[in-house]
């Protein structure tokens, strides 16, 4: 899957999960993508990250390691 | 199990509408009966079982009283009062027969038979004519009026006895596809305009002239039904008594002799019908009294819609192709699913467990839905199930089931009843859902107040007898801030429920969400620029559902089909819990559910991360349940959505699809994407009716049946599982479950796997009972015995569910939600400077794929773009140009139709035909949470042009080159 659609699609949950109270907004999204992704649409995601480091969302970066 | 038997009650008609009240008992020609207070005497002989005779009357109009056939004696009364608009009384001594009453009754009829052609034996409506009915019940014998000199003035006769041309007599008006006005038949007993009035809501009818002279009327003088505001509802055709208004259908292939209860198969709203047949052959379809979602009501579609059963496009023999630039090869349904089962096998071992998946269907029944979604479960060993709810009400899943739990509508239908203030957001009941807006406009009138909100003015905003008290017209996209606004003025103003509150939700939570509600940057003042509704408009709206009685929202596709879907799913949640308005009679939150199966295919399990009753596949207990009924192993990781399967596709992992009572080329966003999708499969199996524009990348075609022609169930928007009967044999030779069933085998045989052996669609809900926690009690035989039920239905809730979270929320507290508006992506710009949204109209289905084949398309030939007419001033554009609409995803062309319906800035049109290809232009932007579509939202441009796109040429051409048929080899 390109690269920026799966990018746009994670940033897209993390700007809701952004404005969540709380402190655990990396584990939701984290949980979220787990809930809804399949692990291939999860690992593309992370491959992809490496090389478009700049276009992750913050939110998304803390979320990788824990999908 | 018995299919062809009409269950619970009767439905003879009681002549006027019930009544609740204090029992009241009373003596009937000499029998005693008890009945609610303000029941009319008619009603009351009709309960003791005697049948006054009447013509003006009917059980689901209010009384009218201008027969005077329905006369009975009262003790202590003087004269002779009618019976239907004379309520009971207590020790009230009624005599329904007597000289008096029997004299009279003789001369109403001999004065309407006077005026009467006698033309019974070749009338359409013969046999089934209440005129008829009473000449015979009265005992008529002869008719005594005789012509005056220089000729008798009848309205039947289109000469007088002169030989004069007539000028009372006014020719059949046939101009409606579905049935006639032959005023030559009129007794003028106002059934009709009462039925349009009152249970129709459209005002369409009017008596002209008073006394002799008076008439039917539709519409202004000299118009006919169709130039008329009719919308061919066919309920002043079910409520006349006579041939004066009548189904052409019964006119053409006779009175019917048997009739089987069912329910339709289109929208959400999910009425009950009769469909009444001779023989195998369906003769009319007439809405149900007892159905519990319609009232015996119906719409266009349900009532008239159903010729697509019969078209000649119908395609009835399996068929499949190697590659998809190959002509059809008719196959025998053996031939067709060795071939589909060996492909998708290949697949598999080529490309690995999940290189293939399925799609459900929401036209499909609930046990169809349950066997696709096992299919790939099971047989597949994948999750990759999808349906096209995604594309509409996947949101709604989320949304309502972060903040309730459960991912379903909180009322029945007849809750709008007791509603003080609805709210219609993002929906247009009045054509996407008919039967609930005509329920609606009856409260409507009867006092209750009406927001709207919604780009367009819709017709509710402003229809006979009703005004919505706020019509907030927001920009398309804005929905989240302009309802976060709304809970902003409700929590700041202190409008809120603070009992409820701390009761039924988490309180500190509450506390959160006040926190950020609270701020400034929520408040109309702030968000108007952003949304262009007027802050003082959007404070009333605010007020006004807050304190003005019993709040009910409902909802629909505007709503759900943004990149900030489910936030405003989880918004609404909010404003129903933080003003109290869940939990009982005329409140709520309610999803209208575009497809009659929506509800089901969702609760059926037909999500990839989700089984039957909305658990996640990663809930080890609940993957046992299935693992010990299906003797495999579920994979507990979720699998690809649409969206996904689509992407995946294009880039070489996925390869296979079956693809149930679905056309995603033209429902879904972005055709020229999905279309690389399913170019890019190996093997794409399309289960349908027609040759629908999927099947243009089809290599297996396997024929579908009709909800006509099996047995099942649906789940329409309230819950409510309603049964679908087998009324006729299936054309094509088998039921969808059927199918499903035996292409599962085929793949099992291979394997040397135990098959499947389903023999009736009764046993695969006893599965789902068993598996799945709601459904727990139902089974076929409480289905036959209730007629419906509304799930839950299990131990807890024995009688099914009409109301949800009445003690408590099913997660136990509600959950408020933070949400913040975030503007979509999707921008206008200079290149495209307008926003499309998209929708529907009332006598089109969907893709169309079905109204299209009916003679609907008389009322919506082709989608046209309404444009408002500054924009279209600024642009060259005249009402009926044809106009290029593009995007950055693509353009088409249509023709344009000014309004000032739609704002300026925005404009709007229909996906109902496949040339207009509206989903060209829609983008592939999605819902953050579920990737529903973004069809609302579209950024586009509008310009003259002279015709069809280029694209749209080379599309039809390839459609019809993948069409071909060979003819069947010898
Ligand atoms: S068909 Fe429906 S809308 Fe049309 S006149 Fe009859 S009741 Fe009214
Ligand atoms: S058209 Fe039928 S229902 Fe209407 S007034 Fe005439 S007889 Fe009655
Ligand atoms: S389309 Fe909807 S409203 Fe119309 S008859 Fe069918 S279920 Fe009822
Ligand atoms: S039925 Fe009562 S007056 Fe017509």
């Amino acid at each position: 899957m390109s690269h920026d659609k799966l990018i746009r699609m994670a940033n897209q949950i993390a700007s809701f999960f952004k404005t969540q109270p709380g402190r655990d907004q990396a584990e939701r999204v984290a949980a979220h993508l787990k809930d809804f992704w399949g692990p291939e649409m999860r690992a593309a995601l992370k491959d992809q990250a490496k090389s478009h480091e700049a276009e992750l969302d913050d939110l998304v970066r803390r979320a990788l390691p824990l999908i | 199990m018995k299919d062809f038997i009409i269950p619970w009650g009767d439905d003879r008609d009681m002549g006027t509408p019930a009544k609740q009240g204090a029992a009241v008992s009373l003596m009937i020609d000499g029998f005693e009966v008890t009945v609610p207070e303000g029941t009319s005497v008619m009603r009351a002989a009709a309960i003791a079982g005697i049948a006054v005779p009447k013509l003006c009357a009917s059980d689901n109009l209010e009384a009218f009283g201008s027969c005077r056939l329905c006369v009975v004696e009262i003790e202590g009364r003087r004269g002779t009062p009618a019976s239907c608009t004379t309520p009971v009384a207590a020790g009230m001594v009624v005599k329904t027969q007597s000289e008096q009453v029997k004299r009279i009754r003789k001369g109403v009829m001999e004065l309407y038979i006077s005026d009467h052609p006698l033309d019974c034996l070749t009338c359409s409506a013969n046999g089934d004519c209440e005129l008829q009915d009473m000449a015979g019940v009265v005992g008529l014998r002869d008719q005594r009026f005789e012509a005056p000199e220089g000729g008798m003035r009848t309205h039947f006769a289109a000469r007088d006895t002169s030989g004069i041309a007539n000028p009372e007599w006014i020719a059949k008006d046939d101009s409606n596809p579905y049935f006639t006005y032959d005023p030559a038949k009129c007794i003028v007993c106002n059934r009709c305009v009462r039925a349009c009035e009152e249970v129709q809501g459209t005002f369409a009818l009017t008596i002209e002239g008073r006394g002799f002279e008076s008439r039917v009327s539709a519409g202004g003088v000299g118009d006919d039904f169709m130039a008329s505001d009719c919308v061919s509802c066919g309920a002043c055709v079910q409520a006349c008594p006579t041939a004066t208004l009548q189904e052409k259908s019964v006119i053409a292939l006779g009175t019917p002799t048997r009739s089987v209860i069912t329910t339709c198969a289109y929208c959400g709203v999910g009425c009950s019908f009769k469909a009444e047949l001779n023989g195998d052959e369906l003769v009319r379809m007439t809405p149900y009294k007892h159905g519990a979602a319609n009232r015996g009501h119906s719409c266009v579609k349900g009532r008239f819609a159903y010729g697509y059963a019969t078209h000649s496009d119908r395609i009835l023999k399996p068929m499949i192709r190697e590659t998809i630039d190959q002509p059809w090869r008719e196959v025998s349904w053996e031939e067709a699913l060795g071939f589909a089962s060996a492909k998708m096998r290949g697949i598999q071992a080529k490309y690995g467990r999940k290189s293939v998946g399925v799609i459900t269907s929401s036209r499909c029944t609930n046990e169809e839905t349950y066997l696709v979604q096992k299919l790939t479960r099971a047989v597949f060993l994948n999750n990759n199930t999808d349906t096209c709810a995604r594309v509409c009400h996947s949101p709604t899943g989320y949304g309502l089931g972060q903040t309730f739990g459960t991912s379903a509508g909180t009322q029945n239908f007849d809750s709008v009843a007791e509603a003080d203030v609805v709210v219609v957001i993002g929906a247009n009941p009045t054509d996407g859902h008919p039967v609930f807006a005509s329920r609606l406009k009856k409260r409507l009138r009867a006092g209750a107040k009406l927001i709207v909100i919604d780009p367009r003015r819709i017709d509710l905003v402003k229809t006979p007898h009703i005004e919505a008290a706020h019509h907030l017209a927001l920009r398309p996209g804005t929905n989240v801030a302009v309802v976060t606004a709304l809970a902003h003025v409700i929590v700041t103003e202190g409008l809120f429920d603070e009992g409820f509150i701390r009761t039924r939700c988490d309180w500190d939570e509450f506390q959160e969400y006040v926190e950020f509600i609270s701020d400034v940057r929520h408040s109309p003042e702030m968000t108007e620029i952003l949304t262009g509704v007027a802050a003082e408009e959007l404070r009333a709206a605010a007020r006004l559902y807050a304190k003005g009685g019993n709040g009910a929202i409902y909802y629909g596709l505007g709503v759900t089909e943004h990149s900030q879907g489910s936030t405003t799913v989880m918004a609404i949640a909010n404003l129903a819990m933080m003003t109290g308005n869940i939990g009982r009679e005329g409140v709520g939150v309610n999803p209208l559910r575009g497809q009659n199966n929506v509800q089901g295919s969702c609760d059926m399990g037909s999500f990839p991360h989700e089984l039957p009753g909305y658990r996640h596949v990663k809930g080890a207990e609940v993957r046992a349940i299935f693992e010990g009924a299906w003797g495999v192993t579920i994979d507990p990781e979720p699998g690809l959505r649409i969206p996904n399967m689509l992407d995946a596709a294009v880039s070489g992992q996925f390869k296979g699809l079956y693809c149930q009572g679905e056309d995603i080329l033209q429902s879904d966003p972005d055709t020229r994407h999905v279309a690389a999708g399913l170019a890019a499969m190996e093997c794409v199996i399309v289960h349908d009716l027609f040759l629908n524009e999927t099947a243009n990348y089809a290599h297996v075609f396997l024929p579908g049946s009709t909800f006509l022609e099996k047995d099942g169930t649906f789940t329409n928007a309230e819950r409510r599982i309603n049964r679908v009967r087998k009324v006729m044999a299936p054309r094509n030779g088998y039921a969808d479950w059927e199918i499903t069933q035996m292409l599962a085998n085929a793949m099992l045989e291979a394997e040397g796997r135990p098959l499947w052996h389903y023999t009736h669609p009764s046993q695969i809900m006893e599965e789902i009972a068993a598996t799945t926690p709601g459904f727990a009690n139902v089974d076929y035989a409480m289905l036959e015995e209730k007629g419906s039920v509304q799930w839950p239905c299990n131990d807890a809730n024995p009688e099914g569910s009409p109301i949800m979270h009445v003690d408590g929320f099913v997660r136990g507290k509600g959950r408020f939600i933070v949400t913040e508006y975030i503007a979509t992506e999707e921008r206008t710009g200079p290149r495209f400077p307008l926003l499309l949204t998209t929708g529907r109209i009332l006598s089109q289905y969907n893709v169309g794929a079905q109204t299209r084949r009916t003679e609907n398309t008389i009322w919506h030939s082709e989608d046209v773009l309404e444009i408002h007419p500054h924009d279209a001033e600024v642009r060259g554009v005249k009402e009926g140009d044809w106009v290029k609409l593009g995007s950055r995803s693509g353009e088409t062309s249509l023709r344009a139709h000014l309004t000032d319906r739609v704002s300026p800035g925005v404009v709007y049109t229909t996906f109902h035909h496949p040339t207009t290809q509206a989903n060209v232009i829609t983008t592939d932007f999605s819902d953050w949470a579920t990737n529903c579509p973004e069809y609302k939202v579209t950024a586009v441009q509008v310009g003259l042009s002279n015709g069809p796109t280029d694209w749209q040429e080379s599309y039809e051409e390839q459609a019809r080159l993948s069409r071909r048929i060979l003819p069947a080899a010898e």
